[in-house]
């Protein structure tokens, strides 16, 4: 592990910027944006997501990391940055319902680990399904938080599955971390438990779909 | 013993004749008087009639007062937005940025026709049942009610860089709750469900909650006129439990996420536990499933009173069969009775 991880992570549990800063420049003098980003900030997000997993960190603590790593990094590698990870073409949406937490911590931590995507705030099944094809987006994530919103899953994977390139779908939100079936149910391709989970999915999926 | 009864010896932490069942349903209501979502709660009747015919049903200890959480957010001028197959949701903030929170005011209970209906249901519910069956009133806390107002990314940014104006909407939400359960109460109810799943570690770090949500729940406990149980939303709660003792609440609701043996073991009789059946996952229980859920939980947290069997989110999705509520129901009467001899026997199978 990098030397740097665990202070970086020490600094955002703690919600401590002036140190957060500090290790991400130290990290910068030593190794390019991209290589700090890959060994120092996503680890550290990582380990905080099985922290609030394991029920030792807050919710609230994933967030403020996400937003704050999310700065840090655009500052070093913006949008238009050649190492940004445009691939494969994603977005992020909240489906049927109104509570954008879970897809707002899932966006900053993936735009922390360098991908871009697209983030279509909150639609209904129709919408959605028209975007995703008119955006040509090769990887949906889908957050919930009420149980109802979590059937419609179903509706998207299907109507995406009747024509079109084949779209991977990933779902996340409370109803599933009380249900581990639920996913299954709804026909998705996976679940993420916390939002880092979202970096290996991305990535797993960026070889399988290139 | 009647529901009262059970209910309040339970709370003494004492053994009643069974474990209370508080099965806390909403728009099955809705469903039994042949109501869309939206006719069932636009009349107070409905909710009368259809929370009687539930008690009927499922013959459980409570009758639940409760609409849906954005009736409280209809008062401050937010539009509802309803649906067939889900709870009423609460449509865009009415809080869009934190300079709106200079001029916020609590609105009047008066003159909220939404929260009148509540209280017209109440009124009716305890109408027809006197003091034999408790009816439980909720009131969002006012550490909790600005994820509704202003939407739960940008209350969390106003918790952590706004301390001026984050204590200056505590101060007017809490006129707003305390008000609000006091009519409730008044009304006919017999305690009120504080609902506050912001304070929950799984929410907030402890040390933050004993800065702010514990402090909101003292003093809005202090001034609510009956009693309490807080409620966590399916958050865990055994970190801050000794916290949430000290705020004077008598039960708490607790997480699914959680070890019941483990929150019995800390409460020590000195709070009561409300759960922690996984509402979502009941969803697809077979009735055999459902009985050994009940029966884990029953020997994990019942000995000695202190427990009300209940879901861990505080509401029964509607998409939980009737038949798994009707297993849930019978398992309580099978197993459920004090003093609980079975358990010297029994082998918990996962």
């Amino acid at each position: 592990m990098n030397p740097l991880t665990q202070p970086f992570q020490d600094a955002l549990e703690n919600l401590d910027r002036v140190t957060v800063e500090a290790v991400f420049q130290e990290g910068l003098t030593r190794q390019s944006p991209i290589a700090a980003v890959e060994e120092v900030v996503v680890p550290a997000l990582e380990r905080m997501g099985e922290g609030w997993s394991a029920g030792r960190l807050a919710l609230s603590q994933i967030y403020m990391a996400g937003r704050l790593c999310e700065e840090l990094v655009e500052r070093v590698l913006p949008p238009s940055d050649p190492d940004r990870k445009h691939q494969p073409r994603s977005a992020i949406v909240v489906l049927s319902d109104y509570h954008m937490l879970g897809k707002r911590i899932v966006y900053s931590v993936l735009r922390a680990s360098g991908f871009e995507l697209f983030d279509y705030g909150r639609m209904d099944v129709e919408e959605l399904v028209a975007r995703v094809r008119e955006d040509r987006v090769r990887v949906l994530l889908i957050s919930v938080l009420m149980l109802p919103s979590a059937l419609k899953v179903r509706e998207v994977c299907r109507r995406l599955r009747a024509s079109g390139p084949p779209v991977k779908v990933a779902v996340g939100g409370a109803p599933f971390l009380f249900d581990d079936q639920l996913w299954r149910e709804v026909e998705a391709d996976a679940m993420g438990r916390r939002a880092a989970d979202a970096i290996a999915l991305l990535e797993g999926w960026m070889g399988e779909l290139s | 013993m009647n529901s009262m009864q059970r209910t309040l010896t339970a709370l003494s932490h004492r053994e009643p004749d069974r474990v209370p069942l508080f099965l806390l349903t909403t728009e099955q209501g809705a469903r039994e008087t042949g109501c869309s979502i939206r006719e069932y709660y636009a009349r107070a009747e409905n909710v009368i009639e259809g929370q009687t015919r539930l008690l009927k049903k499922y013959r459980s200890d409570c009758l639940y007062g409760f609409y849906y959480a954005a009736i409280e957010t209809e008062a401050w001028g937010a539009e509802t937005l309803f649906s067939e197959d889900a709870p009423p949701l609460c449509g865009a903030p009415v809080i869009q940025r934190h300079e709106d929170i200079d001029r916020i005011e609590a609105p009047d209970i008066a003159g909220a026709a939404g929260l009148q209906r509540v209280l017209a249901s109440i009124r009716g519910l305890k109408e027809r049942v006197g003091d034999a069956v408790p009816i439980i009133g909720v009131a969002i806390s006012p550490f909790s009610l600005p994820v509704m107002q202003m939407g739960f990314d940008r209350y969390l940014d106003l918790i952590y860089e706004d301390p001026a104006r984050f204590q200056r909407l505590m101060a007017v939400n809490l006129e707003f709750s305390v008000a609000w359960a006091n009519a409730q109460l008044a009304a006919g109810a017999t305690a009120i469900c504080y609902f506050d799943p912001v304070s929950s570690p799984t929410t907030i770090p402890p040390a933050l909650y004993r800065k702010t949500g514990q402090d909101v729940a003292r003093r809005a406990l202090a001034r609510i006129q009956g009693p309490s149980a807080t409620h966590m939303a399916s958050g865990r709660a055994l970190a801050i439990l000794d916290d949430l003792i000290a705020t004077g609440t008598a039960a708490v609701g607790v997480s699914a996420l959680e070890d019941l043996a483990a929150l019995k073991a800390a409460a020590a009789g000195r709070i009561s536990l409300l759960g922690n059946l996984n509402g979502i996952e009941m969803r697809r229980w077979t009735p055999e499933q459902a009985e050994q859920q009940v029966r884990r939980a029953i020997a994990k947290a019942a000995r000695g009173g202190g427990f009300l069997l209940s879901d861990n989110h505080g509401e029964i999705p509607l998409a939980v069969p009737e038949d798994v509520l009707l297993a849930i129901v019978e398992a309580r009467e099978r197993w459920g009775r004090y003093p609980l001899d079975w358990m010297e026997d029994w082998e918990d199978v996962p």
